[in-house]
C-alpha cells in the first residue's frame, strides 16, 4: 500500500512537470503547426535563469516570475525574427528550431558551465505534510498545485475569453480567421510566447525538483513530444491527461521493465500518430 | 532535369581526386575523407527521400544505427566476417525500414515527420536502455577493421579507405541510376503532385514504400561501414542531433540534386573536425549552420550557385 501510494504520488507530481512542458508545446503546435525542437531549450533556459535570480535575491517566486518572463520574451523574439521567415515550410522550421536549440544549449554551457545546479527553493519546500501513515513533500504538492492552477487559467482563457476564441479559431482555420480581421501573426507570436512562458515555469519548478544540467534539454524534449502527440496537438485537456498517464507509466515502467521503457514510450507515440494523427483527444 | 555537363565533369574530377590523392595526403585528412564518404552514403540516400520523393524523414539515423549495431554486435560477439556483417546490416536495415514505412506512410507532411522522429527516438531508447544487447551508454567497443589483404596499401588506413571509396562509388552510381530511372521520375512526380500521379494510375503508396526501404538499406550500409571506421558504436549514433545532422547535410548541399547532399556531408564532417581544432564552440557553429541553411539556403549550396534549377 505504502509503495503504491508513494509511487502514484511521485508519478502525479512528475506529471505536473510534464504538463507545464507539454502544455506549452501543445499550444504552439496547435496554432503554428510546427515541431518546436527548441522547446526543451526554453525549459533549460528557464531553469538556469531561475537559479541565477534565486541565488542573487533568495526569493523563489521572484525567480519563477523572472525566468518565465525572460523565456517568454526570448520565445517571442525568436518567433518574430526567425520563425516568421520560414512560415509554412515544415522542414525549414524544424532545422531552424534545431539550430536555436543547439545555440541555447551551447550558450548555457558557456555561461553556467557543465556542473549541475539545484534550486533549493524556500525552506518549507523540504518539509512534508503527514496524512495518517503517508507523508507528502511540500515541493511536490507545490508542483501539482502550480500545474493545476495553470491548467485552470489556460482552460478558462481558451474556452471562456474572446482572445481564447481567436486562438481556437486560428487552430481550426487560420486563413478564415485572418479573413475575419483577426491579426493571426500577432496571435502566433503571443501563443509562442505563452508556450515558452510555460516551459520557463517548468524549468524553474523542474530545477527545484530534479536539478538542471547540460543535455537536459534534449533529454526532456521527447517527453514533451509524447505528451503533445498522445494528448492531441492543441488540446490542453488531452495534454493534462497524457501527462498524468505518462507520469505514472514512467514511474512504474522504469521500475518494472527498464530495458524497453523508452521504446514503449516512443513506440506508443508512433502508433498513435499512425492510427489517429490528431491524437487521442485532439479535434480532427 | 538533365544533368549539366559541368556537373558531370565536377563529379568525375572529384571522384578521380578521391582515388588518386590519398597516398599523398596526411593520414588525418584520409581519415576525414573516409568519414565524409560514409556520411555521404547516408546523406545521398536520404536525398532520395527528401529531395526526390518529398518524404521528409527524420528516421534515417535509426536505420543507420541498425546497420552500425548489427555490425558491431556480430563482429565483436560472433566474430562475423565483413561480408556477413555487410549483408546482415543492409538486409536488416531494409527490413526495419519496410516495417516502419507501413506505419509512417499512413500520414503525410508534418505528421510523417513526427512519426519518423519517434522512430529515431525509439531506436535511441533501445540503444540506451537495452543494455544486454546494445551495451547501453557505453555501446559496443573494440570493433576491429576487416583485413582485406591489400598489402601495398597498408599504410595509414589506406586499405580501409579504398574499401569505403569502392562502396561510395558503387552507391553513388546506384543512386544515380535510381534517380534517372522511371522509378526516380515517378518519385519526383509524386513529390510535385501526388493526386495527379494517382490519377495517372501509379501506385503512389508502393513507390513511397519502396523508396523508404531502399533508402533504409543504404543507411544500413553506411552504418556498417561507420561501425568499422569508428571502432565503437554508441547511442550518440542515433540521438536527436545525429538524426537532424543527416537532414542538415541534405538541405545544406541542395535537396533533389544527389550530388549536393554528398557535398553537404563532406562539408559538415570537415567543418566539425577543423573547427574543433580552433575552438570549443563547435556546437555554436553547427547551430549557425542550421539557422543560415533554414533561413537563406532552402535549395542548398548548389541552389545558391545556380548549378541546378528546379
Amino acid at each position: 500500500m505504502q509503495f503504491w501510494v508513494n509511487q502514484a504520488f511521485n508519478g502525479i507530481s512528475y506529471a505536473a512537470l510534464l504538463f507545464l512542458l507539454g502544455g506549452g508545446l501543445t499550444l504552439i503546435f496547435g496554432v503554428m503547426k510546427i515541431v518546436n525542437i527548441a522547446h526543451g531549450s526554453f525549459y533549460l533556459l528557464g531553469g538556469y535563469v531561475g537559479v541565477a535570480v534565486f541565488t542573487r535575491t533568495g526569493s523563489f517566486y521572484l525567480a519563477l516570475g523572472a525566468a518565465a518572463v525572460t523565456v517568454a520574451l526570448v520565445g517571442m523574439l525568436i518567433e518574430r525574427v526567425f520563425l516568421r521567415v520560414v512560415e509554412g515550410d515544415d522542414l525549414r522550421q524544424m532545422l531552424l528550431t534545431m539550430g536555436i536549440a543547439l545555440f541555447v544549449q551551447d550558450l548555457c554551457l558557456l555561461v553556467w558551465g557543465g556542473d549541475p545546479f539545484n534550486l533549493r527553493g524556500p525552506a518549507y519546500f523540504e518539509r512534508s505534510v503527514r496524512l495518517g501513515a503517508f507523508s507528502f513533500p511540500i515541493l511536490r504538492l507545490f508542483m501539482i498545485g502550480a500545474a493545476a492552477v495553470f491548467f485552470v487559467v489556460l482552460w478558462w482563457f481558451q474556452e471562456r475569453t474572446r482572445s481564447g476564441a481567436m486562438v481556437r479559431a486560428a487552430v481550426d482555420n487560420p486563413e478564415m480567421t485572418e479573413a475575419l480581421g483577426i491579426n493571426v501573426p500577432v496571435l502566433r507570436m503571443a501563443v509562442f510566447g505563452l508556450g515558452a512562458f510555460l516551459a520557463g515555469v517548468g524549468g524553474v519548478v523542474g530545477s527545484a525538483f530534479m536539478g538542471i544540467y547540460p543535455g537536459l534539454d534534449f533529454e526532456i524534449l521527447p517527453y514533451a513530444f509524447v505528451v503533445v502527440v498522445v494528448g492531441g496537438m492543441g488540446s490542453l485537456g488531452g495534454a493534462l491527461l497524457a501527462a498524468i498517464v505518462l507520469g505514472l507509466a514512467d514511474n512504474f515502467g522504469k521500475a518494472l521493465f527498464p530495458e524497453i521503457s523508452y521504446f514503449t514510450l516512443f513506440g506508443s507515440m508512433g502508433v498513435v500518430l499512425a492510427l489517429r494523427p490528431s491524437g487521442l483527444f485532439g479535434r480532427a | 532535369m538533365r544533368p549539366r555537363l559541368s556537373a558531370v565533369l565536377a563529379v568525375a574530377v572529384g571522384l578521380a581526386l578521391l582515388a588518386v590523392l590519398p597516398p599523398m595526403l596526411p593520414a588525418y585528412v584520409v581519415i576525414l575523407l573516409t568519414e565524409g564518404m560514409i556520411a555521404a552514403i547516408a546523406a545521398g540516400s536520404l536525398d532520395l527521400l527528401i529531395g526526390y520523393a518529398g518524404l521528409a524523414s527524420l528516421g534515417h539515423a535509426a536505420f543507420f544505427a541498425v546497420g552500425a549495431y548489427a555490425t558491431g554486435i556480430l563482429a565483436t560477439r560472433h566474430a562475423a566476417s565483413f561480408g556477413t556483417t555487410l549483408v546482415v546490416s543492409v538486409l536488416l536495415a531494409a527490413a526495419v525500414s519496410a516495417v516502419v514505412a507501413l506505419l509512417a506512410l499512413r500520414a503525410s507532411g508534418l505528421y510523417f515527420m513526427m512519426i519518423t522522429l519517434s522512430v529515431s527516438m525509439c531506436a535511441w531508447g533501445l540503444a540506451y536502455r537495452w543494455v544486454s544487447l546494445t551495451g547501453g551508454d557505453t555501446g559496443i567497443v573494440g570493433i576491429a577493421r576487416p583485413k582485406l589483404g591489400l598489402p601495398t596499401l597498408a599504410r595509414g588506413g589506406l586499405d580501409f579507405y579504398y574499401t569505403v571509396l569502392a562502396f561510395f562509388v558503387v552507391c553513388l552510381l546506384l543512386l544515380l541510376l535510381l534517380v534517372w530511372s522511371p522509378f526516380g521520375k515517378t518519385l519526383v512526380g509524386i513529390r510535385d503532385s501526388e493526386s495527379r500521379m494517382r490519377v495517372l494510375g501509379f501506385n503512389v503508396w508502393l513507390h513511397k514504400h519502396l523508396a523508404l526501404t531502399i533508402a533504409g538499406a543504404f543507411a544500413g550500409l553506411a552504418g556498417c561501414l561507420y561501425a568499422y571506421y569508428n571502432g565503437h558504436v554508441g547511442p550518440d549514433a542515433v540521438d536527436l542531433g545525429h538524426a537532424m545532422l543527416f537532414v542538415l547535410m541534405v538541405i545544406l548541399g541542395g535537396p533533389g540534386t544527389l550530388v549536393g547532399p554528398l557535398l553537404g556531408a563532406f562539408i559538415i564532417t570537415f567543418l566539425e573536425k577543423m573547427v574543433s581544432v580552433f575552438t570549443d564552440r563547435w556546437v555554436m557553429i553547427l547551430a549557425a549552420a542550421y539557422v543560415v541553411t533554414a533561413l537563406w539556403a532552402p535549395r542548398g549550396l548548389l541552389g545558391l550557385v545556380g548549378v541546378v534549377r528546379r
